[in-house]
């Protein structure tokens, strides 16, 4: 493959993760809360999608994974306000029930293929590959373009473009509006929120709520470009977001809401740009969790470096 | 007709435990329309306590408390919020440190505001602007700006606009001023009152300093293990002076009121 291929592949994956990026933003930035459900909503979101993709809906499938997670999340809310319970622990504990629950709906294995069997002419059992969104773009794109052969990836990468910016449109319109602004308040003073009478609880739930169902829609994108759903993908889900988030906030800031929905997504882009890289000078696919964390523990501690250094400038200076 | 009354309240903290306080003692209060109360009493005497139990921070052990004709012992924080503005001693609490001014003050509006699809529109906006010129602190051009980035007084007084922006019922102002600067906490309370008499509102505030307890407003009322124990109106209290209130409260109570703060408070 040449760089360019490479290159298109990175940013393919990079936008299908971009609203899980978007999701961890919400929780992460917005609602300032960590909220451990994103790995659990994140297979949700496949588990849904590969059963309604296979019932053949591609369409109604994305939508009924992003639902699915945005009722994990409404879980997790309830949780967190109604009982009180602390944040993490809410978020872990809808996680690990959602491990069964996911477990059901791929009826009772740990991963499924997008195909159905059916009987051919010959009366023998053959796998039939389901209807994607992705299969019927690249169809269409090959029929405009007239038959040329069309990289897949390249397909894969407008459409998800596409989607994820009429995402990223439709979530910073939405925080400028009432309910939105009443979100963004949450995270920043709950408090002046309830002052404000407006019900805080119920605009955490809704935050959780939308955080989450970015973060099912993102797994259930994935699952329809690789055909695929599996138990145990969501492991580190949370890690991969928060990276692409802070990875963004280098390159953008995180001083206004519009700004961090724009670094959220090209955190996720250059995010994958560096595994490429990594997986190119011959990095083993195991090692990509612990390179995730290290790139968010690197990526933490960069303002205490930055700070101890001039620190230190500042006092050889004195010296002088 | 906005009156307050709270009948018999009661609330011990950490009950049944060595820990106990009665921080409510069958507390009862009238307060009357366009009232402007002030709230005297050394630290533990339930002043704060008795405002979060007006704002429905906690429940009650017992009582009642009647706003302007409805009974809101039950109702929810968030619901009480709506009638009943609040302004505490740091003025952090008072505004959300990453929101504008404009969104903050936005927020603080949605309770009264009419329905629109973004918070922060042109009709909102020429309101707010007029408010904040009134400040006189320069804030109206700067309505873009993070509230984070305001100096202290400057926060205060964009709470002071939010607590009072949508014309509640009852303003609590919990010793807003306690942690400015002299001459800030000088012009915040000035805003203070312009704001109060422009809307006739009625409020109770809690303050440490004796002498401008007795000047501002209308009534004063000093508080001590969870009752109220003097309530002074009209001559009585036009003619006290602060020796003379704490010689009655001694004589009334049984002891000394000043707290350590309150004779710094009077040295000063």
């Amino acid at each position: 493959m040449n760089m360019l291929s490479l290159l298109i592949s990175a940013l393919s994956q990079g936008m299908i993760y971009a609203p899980m990026a978007l999701g961890v933003f919400i929780a992460f930035r917005i609602l300032n809360t960590p909220d451990l459900t994103i790995d659990g909503s994140f297979v949700v979101g496949m588990c849904v999608c590969a059963v309604v993709t296979i019932s053949g809906h591609p369409y109604l499938a994305l939508l009924c994974g992003l639902l699915a997670g945005a009722l994990a999340g409404l879980c997790t809310g309830l949780l967190q306000t109604k009982l009180q319970i602390n944040p993490i622990l809410s978020g872990i504990l809808t996680m690990t029930g959602l491990y069964t629950i996911n477990f059901v709906i791929l009826g009772g294995q740990s991963n499924l293929y997008l195909q159905r069997t059916v009987i051919n002419s010959a009366g023998a059992e053959t796998q039939v590959a389901s209807d994607t969104l992705y299969k019927s773009f690249r169809n269409l794109l090959i029929t405009l373009s007239g038959n040329r052969r069309f990289d897949s990836n390249l397909s894969i990468l407008i459409l998800t473009s596409l989607i994820v910016l009429v995402l990223a449109v439709l979530l910073a319109v939405f925080f400028f509006t009432r309910p939105g602004i009443a979100i963004r308040a949450t995270g920043d003073n709950e408090e002046m929120v309830r002052s404000s009478s407006i019900n805080a609880d119920r605009t955490r739930i809704e935050g959780i709520m939308l955080s989450n169902a970015l973060v099912a829609f993102s797994g259930a994108l994935l699952c329809e470009q690789q055909r695929y759903a599996d138990l145990n993908f969501g492991s580190g889900m949370l890690v991969v977001g928060l990276a692409s988030v802070i990875i963004g906030q280098v390159f953008f800031g995180r001083h206004s809401v519009t700004l961090g929905i724009i670094s959220a997504i090209a955190g996720s882009l250059i995010y994958r740009v560096i595994l490429q890289v990594a997986y190119k000078i011959d990095m083993p696919s195991y090692a990509v969790k612990l390179l995730s964390a290290l790139i968010v523990v690197i990526a933490l501690s960069i303002p205490l470096i930055r700070r101890a250094l001039s620190q230190r400038r500042q006092e050889t200076e004195e010296e002088k | 007709m906005s009156q307050l009354v709270l009948k018999n309240l009661r609330k011990t903290f950490e009950k049944g435990t060595p820990n106990a306080k009665v921080a409510l003692d069958r507390l009862n209060l009238t307060v009357n329309d366009g009232d402007f109360i002030t709230v005297l009493g050394s630290n533990g005497a339930g002043k704060s306590t008795l405002f979060n139990a007006i704002l429905g921070k906690f429940r009650l052990d017992g009582g009642k408390i009647i706003l302007d004709d409805e009974d809101i012992t039950q109702m929810k924080d968030y619901r009480r919020a709506l009638n009943i503005g609040c302004l505490y001693q740091n003025p952090l609490l008072g505004t959300a440190p990453n929101m504008t001014i404009e969104e903050n003050l936005a927020l603080a509006y949605t309770r009264k505001a009419r329905r629109s699809f973004f918070a922060v529109n042109r009709r909102d906006s020429e309101y707010f602007r007029a408010l904040l010129s009134e400040l006189n602190l320069g804030l109206e051009d700067r309505m873009k700006t993070r509230m984070g980035l305001l100096s202290g007084g400057q926060r205060q007084a964009a709470s002071l606009l939010m607590a009072t922006i949508a014309e509640p019922k009852l303003l609590l102002l919990d010793e807003h001023t306690a942690a400015l600067d002299p001459a800030t906490a000088e012009n915040v309370l000035h805003l203070t009152r312009t704001i109060i008499e422009k809307r006739h509102l009625t409020c109770l505030m809690i303050t440490h300093q004796m002498q401008s307890a007795l000047q501002m407003g209308n009534r004063t009322i000093i508080m001590d293990s969870g009752r109220v124990v003097l309530d002074l109106t009209g001559e009585e209290r036009d003619n006290m002076t602060v020796p003379e209130l704490l010689q009655l409260f001694q004589k009334n109570v049984g002891r000394d009121m000043a707290s350590d703060r309150m004779l710094l408070d009077l040295q000063t």
